[in-house]
């Protein structure tokens, strides 16, 4: 059947059953817009700035584990999406990012609303094409979802001419992609995880350290099995929270920068790490020449580049998660756990508790301010920890991250890797589609929430309830913080003056806002918030200015070497 | 360690850029390029040049195979090889006595020359990078006027190959 190039994009698309395209129309994408007016096979989504588009993309990727799906003009449009798509790749979350473009015959000619999209997100990309002949769209759509949800995923862009757009070609979906130059491993080395198990079994301070690629690979639940059947102890970084649960005895809490001492101290005298899905991240790792002085280190991860980069590995294996945790119970199934390892385990669990003891999360809150500890805490309880919870980036990530106790995987939403703010509220859009149900919290603080605080009007047009939980402490915290540690108080830049009335500012966006001043009435604002099931409830929390976030690793300190209060 | 790296790659618009941009996105260094098609159209062969410790090596093999359109790729510089660069080199030649001198450097280096002016040498020259080097020393009071070289290619010795 012969279609234009619009068409056959949104046949594509609707082919890989795509539900919903987050996107901004303009000029170079007309046609598509056209194409998708005249069909009912996926919802697009209005947002009000391309950059909330990608991040919405996002969230519906990470609460779901399928492609978000982008579509924006040329130009500006490109541009705006180019921070979304870098939080994406810097977290290897699966996306598919079509931008328009202008005519080909004008490609190169400074033409309006022209930039090279291809140029400018390739290094922030798993892989970009441009569509030069619209015989080329329907497979280059096929390989760019292959690309971005196989091996470690990551967003793909497409970037389509507007002549291409409206040429016709004979449209069929591939069944299959077979691209020459790509085979992602799966299965890891049978002599490697062997090696890796007898490692283990050895082993009389274990950790396992594991990250967003457990989430990734939806392999909590060997996760789960591997660590209960050894009663090893489990530290999930930033972007693996929700992997093992929070509330099981075995869990040490995050770790790294604001992780726990437990956590942190169990990593420094470990005599074996296992690593898996996690990239031992600077803000994991602290001072690299003092991390994990006595350790062997097995690492599991699907992406080699990723081994033996920051940290050089013992026991590397190449694979997805899953495979690789699904052979290793295999071989422990067939294996008895030593006795002595059993008893050195009984000696490490006393020193862990003993660190635990510290309670280094403990804080108190008096009757006059609100803590922003408080008001995650109390988030967790309202919600029965059962709420996805995306956030921005700061203070009121770290306290998300730190109080709300995440027992499975993909409830966390949070930008790791790349640190954007703005984030929160456009991730809680794409979380909330994906999940209508459910209660989508975002914890956002006054100065995160207001750059991309336009969205407000997104989710009025479709109706998102999203709880916005701003934690106003009228600085940019963390920011703050540091300029407290480390530049003497100077405070430069990270004073808020001027904000808006968040409540009123809710209010004329057609939703409902609150202003929550007492400690006292913390607990009921958020009840009363979660009644109103059918409506966004922005809650405007006064907290306090001076709160910092504990325990923190300095800059150039070893894991051992926190400061705790 | 200085290491030469082969590479296949998808002979695609782009795929270039994708591998110096890697390099410069990764501070990685690059002392020489040099890229074209192969007997298969749809592939090209790229040697590249560079320098770091084995640790950095290992992650700039990784990372050029994380790029959708490297085939395939080798570290020459980990088995026995034969490296060869191009040079083309103009010289003022404009006495009896320079361009006799010159012609003698030529023959001894085994380069031709490819051009002639009443003034100047066009030399053609081949061989390891340390044997142009060798030739533009030994032209010491000779003045140069151009200097272009093709940057290394390479290939392994034996019956070893790249291919797919």
């Amino acid at each position: 059947m012969e279609l234009n190039g619009a068409d056959i994009l949104c046949r594509s698309l609707a082919d890989e059953g795509v539900e919903y395209l987050f996107g901004y129309p303009g000029g170079a994408v007309l046609h598509i817009y056209d194409a998708i007016y005249k069909q009912d096979k996926f919802q697009h989504i209005l947002v009000r700035h391309e950059q909330a588009a990608t991040h919405a993309a996002d969230g519906y990727a990470r609460s779901t584990g399928k492609p978000g799906v982008v579509l924006v003009t040329s130009g500006p449009g490109a541009t705006n999406a180019v921070t979304g798509i870098a939080t994406a790749y810097m977290d290897s979350i699966p996306m598919v990012v079509i931008t328009g473009q202008v005519p080909t015959s004008m490609i190169g000619n400074d033409a309006f609303q022209e930039v090279d999209s291809v140029g400018i997100t390739r290094p922030c990309v798993k892989h970009n094409f441009l569509v030069k002949d619209v015989k080329d769209l329907a497979e280059t759509v096929k390989k760019a979802f292959y690309i971005a949800s196989t091996g470690r995923p990551g967003p793909v862009l497409i970037d389509i001419p507007k002549d291409v757009t409206a040429e016709k070609a004979d449209y069929s979906y591939p069944e299959k992609v077979d691209i020459r130059s790509y085979n992602p491993v799966t299965k890891g080395h049978p002599k490697q995880i062997k090696r890796a198990v007898e490692l283990m079994l050895e082993a009389k301070r274990p950790v396992l350290y594991t990250g967003g690629g457990v989430i990734l690979d939806d392999a909590s639940q060997y996760l789960v099995e591997l660590a209960q059947k050894l009663n090893f102890p489990v530290t999930n970084t930033l972007m693996g929270l929700g992997a093992y649960p929070a509330t099981e005895r075995q869990f040490l809490g995050m770790l790294g920068m604001h992780g726990t001492y437990e956590a942190n101290m169990s990593m420094h005298h470990t005599d074996v790490l296992i690593a898996i899905g996690a990239r031992f991240d600077d803000r994991v790792t602290g001072n690299i020449e003092k991390f994990c002085p006595e350790a062997r280190i097995i690492h599991v991860d699907v992406d080699p580049a990723s081994i033996s980069k920051n940290v050089s590995v013992d026991v590397p294996i190449v694979g997805t998660v899953g495979s690789v945790l699904q052979d290793m119970l295999k071989l422990l199934n067939e294996i008895e756990q030593p006795a002595e390892q059993k008893a050195s385990l009984v000696e490490w669990w006393r020193q862990i508790d003993e660190w635990r003891a510290m309670d280094c999360l403990k804080f108190t809150q008096g009757d006059e301010v609100i803590k922003p500890q408080y008001v995650v805490q109390k988030l967790w309880e309202v919600t029965q920890g059962d709420a996805f919870v995306t956030s921005d980036v700061g203070q009121h990530q770290m306290f998300a991250a730190q109080y709300y106790k995440f027992d499975k995987p993909r409830r966390w939403i949070n930008s790791g890797g790349l640190g954007t703010m703005g984030f929160g509220l456009p991730a809680a859009m794409g979380v909330q589609l994906a999940h209508p149900d459910a209660t989508v919290a975002c914890v956002t603080g006054e100065g995160s929430i207001q750059m991309n605080i336009q969205e407000l009007s997104t989710c009025l047009q479709y109706a998102l309830p999203i709880k916005v939980i701003s934690l106003n402490n009228r600085y940019l915290g963390m920011v703050r913080q540091w300029q407290e540690f480390f530049y003497q108080s100077r405070y430069s830049m990270s004073y808020m003056d001027a904000l808006p009335d968040f409540k009123a500012l809710a209010e004329s966006y057609g939703h409902v806002g609150m202003r929550i001043e007492k400690p006292g009435d913390v607990e009921g604002a958020l009840l009363e918030a979660m009644k109103l099931k059918d409506r966004l409830v922005f809650m405007d929390f006064v907290t306090d200015q001076t709160e910092n976030v504990y325990p923190m690793i300095p800059a150039g300190a070893g894991l051992n070497e926190m400061i705790l209060v | 360690m200085r290491h030469i790296i082969s590479i296949l790659l998808e002979n695609e618009a782009g795929a270039l850029s994708r591998v110096a941009g890697l390099f410069s996105a990764r501070g990685y260094n690059i002392e020489s390029l040099t890229v074209a098609a192969t007997e298969d159209p749809s592939l090209s062969r790229m040697t590249l040049v560079t320098r770091g410790s084995d640790q950095i090596v290992e992650q700039i093999t990784k990372q050029l195979n994380k790029l959708i359109e490297v085939v395939k790729l080798i570290d020459l510089t980990e088995g026995e090889h034969i490296e060869r660069e191009l040079m083309l080199i103009k010289v003022v030649a404009d006495s009896g006595e320079s361009r006799e001198e010159v012609k003698r450097l030529v023959d001894i280096f085994r380069g031709n020359v490819i051009d002639v002016t009443t003034t100047t040498y066009t030399i053609e020259l081949t061989g390891p990078g340390d044997k142009l080097d060798a030739f533009i020393a030994a032209l010491a009071d000779v003045k140069i006027l151009e200097t272009v070289r093709s940057g290394v290619s390479g290939i392994s010795r034996g019956e070893k190959s790249l291919h797919i």
